[in-house]
């Protein structure tokens, strides 16, 4: 195993997703994620020429490139992953000292940085091709997060959950996930088709944050390969499953313990950012026990802002939130040693006898 | 099928390559013409010298007196005339002094007989083991006498054995169990006379089945009280640290002995060396050599005489079947890389390995991945340690438990940086000491 195999093998996992992510909104979204690869490996590679903290052949710089574009919306104007990229490679990653020395997630940061700098550049969200069968010639739309954001500021709608919501506005879901819909609640479970539709990726949002499922399956691929494990991905989304299921309903004054939890688990860049994003070497903890603490702070910082805050995705803001927090966990929270004396043995040894 | 006990903390498992050699059994190297005997063979101070430039010397002759307490005496492995004393330079890269002898082959051959041994009390079997020289042949060679003796008000519950061999491409202890299991147990039994010891546990890696077979046999052919515990495979089990805490589940502190909690280890070819010295009074004068690895051209496990040099072992090995990237005494893990063919075999020597490249990804900067606290069985933070060393903090790396690190390679095999970690650790211990 080495750094580059690393970088390329993240890169494979998140193919998947990438290519859906193509296929559902189309020729745009492919070119997206060109360009957005080709700025952060032209950057670095202009870098290469300056300094020598740079390096392109580990692929840290395509890996960015695509995440930067799996994470802009296939409606972002064309200079976006440029934007993106530009800040990525050289303000996050090269002035810290290139590769291993961020201490701020590169792509996340890009994405932050248009989002704030050049929001009406990039706010087309468009329809999956998987739903614009069933909505007619609608072109763009919002995203779950945002429908359901708006609705509860509006305070259109009480007591409701994100599904309830949403179908109330009538959003549209595909056949598929009707189906499914209806064979769980022939055998007694409640699953909505909106969540059907978030896993599996028939729901409009950044090109490759959709499909849940495939980017499962990607997660899966680098367990197995002993790239990432599971501490950093489980103890995110376990303590946002648990925050937003004991507090979720209350700010429809639902009560305590009824949030729902599916629907919200499979929106936005939940999974991506919690398989592919906080799982990021260079900017998480070193040490398992540590990993565990940044998952459940970033999960907790994600309840907080998708659920109280005033935006409607959360994600990348509680994951660089929590990297600032990451240098102080490294310094502080250590491995148990070997050998190390909880209880001296004296102690012990009279207990035996 | 339930799992077999190990140690829990950290290790790895790399390719153990056995199968090159440990179908193959001991075969006795014929008595080199000249043997370069080093005074430093084992942990502690040099031995003195006993002979001069041209005293003769007779085969399992003293010469080299131990010079303090923490030392060995050295014996002539063959007989012959002391032809010069000069200065060498061991693998390890240790200089000191050694006896070089010119083997008379038409000597009188010196035979040693088996003699009864159950009269003997514990005080003279202890200098028995002391006199003939005896030291820990897994590698470390510390003086057995000194480990064996058990000071007043500490008590011995367990005498643990060492027939782990977790470096890669080693066999040699693997053979010692297959083909003299009767003597290394009679070994573990004097020694635990010795140390007095409550109970004896053997303790053996599951890739040597036929071994743990063998010892379990001759166990119960001995009628003697000693359990043979089949581990998990490995890497760096056998480790004292990591030994005891898979056999006895107990951890030994940083800075204290096996003997804090209530444990002797000793290697299965210690043992075989302790009944050797006390059972036929044959000092440690030879032991067996994996000679293996992919650029030798037949991998063997060799009896061998103190002192023959490495090239006389290769040529018994019908040299080299390609030029090798490294040769290595000891293990890949934790040998030490040298070029030199007439360093000789000493009593630590447990392997020669004539290994061939690999292909090697290029240095990058630490990727902060983690994955080296994560096998590091002491629990130590590897990737911070080699930013303190490398930025020539040695102060605060001596404070973040450098001294415990065992040097073992688990951090450096893994890392995915390719960081030289190991180098780093050494450099910082020497350093850090100043």
């Amino acid at each position: 195993m080495s750094t580059s195999k690393i970088m390329w093998n993240v890169s494979l996992a998140l193919l998947p997703a990438a290519m859906w992510g193509v296929y559902v909104f189309g020729f745009r979204a492919l070119l997206i994620i060109l360009i957005s690869i080709a700025s952060s490996v032209g950057f670095e590679y202009l870098l290469l020429k300056i300094s020598k903290d740079a390096s392109v052949q580990d692929g840290s710089a395509f890996l960015t490139g695509l995440l930067i574009g799996m994470n802009l919306p296939s409606g972002a104007s064309f200079v976006i992953p440029v934007l993106a990229s530009a800040f990525a490679i050289f303000v996050v990653k090269w002035t810290f000292g290139g590769l291993g020395a961020n201490w701020m997630n590169p792509a996340l940061a890009g994405r932050v940085f248009v989002f704030f700098s050049f929001t009406n550049l990039m706010n087309t969200y468009p329809m999956p091709r998987t739903l614009t069968s069933s909505a007619g010639d609608a072109v763009a739309g919002a995203t779950y997060l945002s429908s359901v954001k708006m609705a509860m500021s509006d305070q259109v709608l009480t007591q409701a959950s994100g599904s309830q919501v949403l179908s109330h506005l009538g959003t549209v879901t595909t056949g598929f996930a009707q189906q499914v819909s209806g064979l769980f609640s022939s055998i007694g479970m409640n699953l909505s088709p909106y969540t059907v539709d978030a896993f599996f990726g028939n729901i409009s949002g950044s090109l490759g944050e959709v499909s849940a499922f495939l980017l499962l399956l990607g997660g899966i691929y680098m367990l197995v390969r002993k790239i990432i494990t599971w501490h950093i991905p489980v103890s995110f989304l376990g303590s946002f499953i648990l925050l937003a299921w004991a507090f979720g309903g209350l700010r429809n004054g639902n009560g305590l313990f009824s949030g729902e939890i599916l629907l919200p688990l499979f929106s936005g860049g939940l999974m991506l950012g919690a398989i592919f994003m906080a799982t990021d070497m260079v900017t998480s903890p070193v040490t398992y026990r540590g990993m565990i603490l940044y998952g459940v702070l970033i999960g907790f910082f994600t309840f907080l802002i998708r659920y109280y805050g005033s935006l409607p995705e959360s994600v990348s803001l509680a994951i660089i939130l929590v990297n600032i927090f990451v240098p102080a966990i490294d310094r502080y929270v250590k491995p148990r040693k070997f050998g190390e004396v909880i209880r001296p043995v004296k102690e012990k040894k009279e207990e035996r006898a | 099928m339930s799992r077999l006990p190990t140690f829990r903390k950290g290790g790895i498992h790399p390719h153990d390559y056995k199968e090159l050699s440990c179908s193959a059994p001991v075969e006795e190297l014929p008595c080199p013409d000249e043997l370069i005997v080093p005074l430093s063979q084992h942990l502690g101070a040099p031995a003195k010298p006993l002979k001069a430039k041209g005293d003769p010397v007779v085969m399992g002759e003293k010469i080299g007196e131990a010079s303090s307490f923490i030392s060995a005496d050295i014996h002539a492995p063959a007989s012959g005339t002391v032809k010069e004393i000069r200065s060498i330079t061991l693998a390890n890269s240790v200089v000191c002094d050694a006896i070089v002898i010119t083997v008379d082959k038409e000597a009188e051959p010196v035979s040693f007989e088996k003699q009864d041994y159950d009269s003997l009390s514990r005080e003279e079997m202890l200098a028995i083991v002391k006199d003939m020289g005896v030291v820990g042949t897994g590698g470390a060679t510390f003086p057995t006498n000194v480990k064996l003796m058990v000071p007043k008000g500490k008590h011995v519950q367990h005498l643990v054995i060492n027939g782990v061999e977790c470096e890669p491409y080693l066999t040699s202890d693997h053979r010692l169990m297959l083909e003299r299991s009767r003597e290394v147990i009679e070994g573990i039994l004097i020694a635990q006379r010795i140390t007095e010891a409550d109970t004896v546990i053997i303790g053996v890696e599951n890739n040597k089945p036929d071994a743990i077979d063998v010892l379990k046999q001759t166990v119960k052919e001995m009628h003697v009280d000693v359990t043979v515990m089949a581990l998990e495979v490995k890497y760096p089990q056998g480790d004292e640290k990591q030994l005891l805490k898979a056999t006895i589940n107990r951890e030994i502190p940083s800075g204290k002995l096996p003997l804090d909690v209530g444990a002797v280890v000793l290697n299965v070819g210690t043992a075989f060396a302790i009944y050797e010295a006390v059972a036929k009074r044959k000092p440690l004068i030879d032991r067996i050599v994996t000679v293996s690895g992919e650029a030798m051209n037949e991998k063997k496990n060799v009896r061998t005489p103190i002192g023959t040099t490495i090239g006389t072992l290769i040529d018994f090995a019908g040299g080299f079947s390609s030029i090798p990237e490294k040769l290595v005494s000891g293990g890949p893990m934790m040998g030490f890389a040298f070029y030199d063919h007439a360093t000789p075999v000493i009593k630590g020597t447990s392997g020669l390995l004539a290994l061939s490249s690999r292909k090697k990804a290029p240095q990058t900067a630490c990727i902060r991945c983690g994955k080296c606290i994560a096998v590091c069985p002491m629990g130590l933070q590897p990737t911070k340690l080699y930013r303190y060393i490398d930025n020539r903090r040695y102060e605060e790396a001596m404070q973040t438990d450098l001294m415990d690190c065992k040097e073992c390679g688990c951090c450096a095999y893994t890392c995915p940086a390719q960081l030289p970690l190991v180098h780093a650790m050494k450099l910082g211990k020497r350093l850090g000491r100043k």
